[in-house]
């Protein structure tokens, strides 16, 4: 907080109210429904509900689609996160080692930001089509013999790979700028002691970018977790039978197409807890690292 | 510093693989999109353009039929300009707006409503859908921009980017402007929205990219094909490619894909500085 503020006004109440009403219209008020939701058993017709306390969580947490589903999500995640921060970090400490067309580079490595993500699942799933797809005739021709359409190791692989694509140029952005951030000195004195390029960026720069890795780690995990849905959607719709769906592409499935309120409420509050866990420990993260 | 030869080859070697990986899908996207769909169906995905861009183009762009839903990609696109910006802009304001009471004012209700901002964090749209969308269907807003944008802005991911921003803003400034006899309405006008503004650039082109893109809230609420947006626009594309029993359209859903990608990359390539400086900042 400020050391000097204004006083006792009705001001900020005037600055503050568009979003305290644009947030309990659209967010308190479905929030609230959602967990209303999670504890009532509706009829087939939405007519009439019942409520009955934590058997739609019963339900889902024991339901063998849903722990198929869990346990897809956190493989995706982790494969997804891991990858692309091991890809992003490669090259952005060679792009911060060149001196000659730097700038070229960058450009061309950071624009697939801007990319929405059921774009780069149509991209995806285009180069994947057995009629015409490259990688598909690519990868049947050297043997393996690879049918995503089918095989749940092998749609998982797609959605592993578009997702990556898609998340390589913001891990590359951060890198690259926490690279720049690390003193001249420091490279340069690191350079007189030790001649090995690898040796130099496990002891002197990997540490240093530790917090902005940790940083990407938990961005990496929310994106996987939550904005792989249109790549999804796009690319696999969770097939086959639910071999590619995430927990939050189960919500929309089960709640929208299925229409299984109560179940799909019960899933979006096991989510939220889920992802309350990961946002405290993020905030915690950043009211740390601002303070130096 | 000291670089070898090696070392300084390996560097753009590895460089230019790892741009090919990014640039070649779209690249593909984009050589396919301007052949004619038997010529694809024949002989594969294309590396090299072909002779149809006008032909393919000009008519996903202004011939209704030429899309599944009754509406031309000139129509998307506008919705998604009309997505990005309304949202980027509402953003911007509603945010900036409330991170500055909770700077700058102390007041009986500040900390209870720090946690109600706060909490929208713990809880994104893609979670809420199904109560969101009967709420909004409540209101009566279902295919309207209104409703379009407004459940996205009940975010409050701007406000604590300018939270931050302002906490750092010296304490000096505003004695000075108190001295002055400076209220509040004139020193946010008059001081912290001129000195915010490299802030404010960097945060509208971030939130544009993140409204132009959005997809699973425009997919739900908007029935009326007239709504779609670009985005939503090539997943009805790509599920009406092998309708009809006819050779499926794939120029068609490249050419599209290759549309809703160039604004937001245009914006993000453009302004380049200010875009790593936005993202950089505010989420750290």
């Amino acid at each position: 907080m400020k050391r000097v503020q204004f006083g006792h006004s009705p001001v900020p109440y005037l600055f503050v109210a568009p979003q305290i009403i644009i947030i309990a219209i659209f967010f308190l008020w479905p929030a609230a429904q959602a967990v209303h939701q999670s504890f009532l058993l509706e009829d087939a017709f939405g007519m009439s509900s019942q409520f009955v306390w934590f058997r739609n969580f019963e339900d889902v947490l024991s339901s063998p689609s849903w722990l198929k589903s869990a346990g897809f999500t956190v493989v995706f995640s982790v494969l997804v996160a891991v990858l692309s921060i091991a890809i992003s970090l490669f090259l952005a400490v060679r792009a911060d080692e060149i001196i000659r067309g730097a700038k070229v580079y960058k450009t061309l490595l950071m624009w697939g930001y801007a990319v929405a993500p059921p774009v780069a699942g149509l991209l995806g799933i285009m180069m994947f089509n057995p009629l015409m797809g490259d990688l598909y005739i690519l990868l049947n021709r050297i043997g393996l013999d690879f049918n995503h359409i089918q095989n749940g190791n092998d749609a998982t692989f797609v959605v592993v790979l578009i997702a990556v694509w898609k998340q390589v140029s913001v891990n590359f952005i951060f890198f690259l700028s926490g690279l720049q951030g690390i003193p001249k000195s420091v490279t340069e004195a690191a350079t007189l002691d030790c001649k090995s390029a690898e040796r130099r960026f496990w002891t002197i720069t990997f540490p240093l970018l530790a917090p902005t890795t940790f940083f990407l780690m938990v961005i990496n995990l929310t994106y996987a977790f939550f904005e792989t849905f249109g790549i999804i959607d796009v690319s696999t719709k969770g097939a086959p039978g639910g071999a590619t769906a995430t927990l939050v592409y189960k919500v929309y499935v089960d709640g929208f197409l299925g229409a299984d309120m109560g179940g799909s409420s019960a899933q979006s509050v096991l989510l939220m807890i889920m992802v309350s866990i990961l946002t405290v420990f993020q905030f915690r993260f950043i009211e740390r690292k601002v303070h130096y | 510093m000291y670089q070898s030869k090696w070392r300084s080859l390996t560097n753009h070697i590895i460089l230019i693989l790892g741009s090919l990986f990014m640039i070649l899908p779209v690249w593909i996207a984009f050589a396919s999109s301007t052949h004619t769909r038997e010529f694809l169906f024949q002989h594969g995905l294309q590396f090299l353009p072909g002779g149809h861009f006008f032909e393919n183009y000009g008519n996903i762009l202004f011939d209704e039929s030429a899309t599944k839903g009754r509406v031309t990609a000139l129509q998307m696109l506008f919705n998604s300009m009309v997505l990005g910006l309304g949202f980027a802009i509402g953003k911007v304001i509603i945010s900036m707006m409330a991170a500055y009471a909770i700077v700058y004012f102390r007041f009986r209700l500040a900390v209870p409503l720090f946690w109600v901002v706060f909490s929208t964090l713990l809880l994104p749209l893609e979670v809420r859908i199904v109560p969101s969308y009967e709420v909004v269907a409540q209101l009566g807003l279902l295919n309207s921009y209104t409703g379009l944008i407004l459940p996205l802005i009940a975010s409050a991911t701007g406000t604590f980017f300018f939270r931050q921003f302002f906490r750092s803003v010296p304490d000096e400034l505003l004695e000075a402007a108190r001295l002055d006899g400076a209220g509040p309405w004139r020193f946010f006008i008059d001081i912290l929205v001129p000195l915010s503004v490299t802030m404010i650039a960097a945060i509208f082109i971030i939130m544009f990219v993140v409204g132009w893109n959005q997809y699973l809230w425009p997919l739900l609420m908007t029935t009326d094909d007239k709504l779609y947006t670009i985005v939503i626009g090539i997943k009805q594309v790509y599920n009406s490619l092998y309708e009809g029993g006819q050779i499926p359209q794939f120029p068609k859903a490249f050419a599209l894909t290759i549309m809703a990608s160039i604004p937001p990359v245009l914006v993000v390539v453009i302004f380049q500085r200010m875009f790593i400086r936005g993202l950089v900042e505010t989420e750290k």
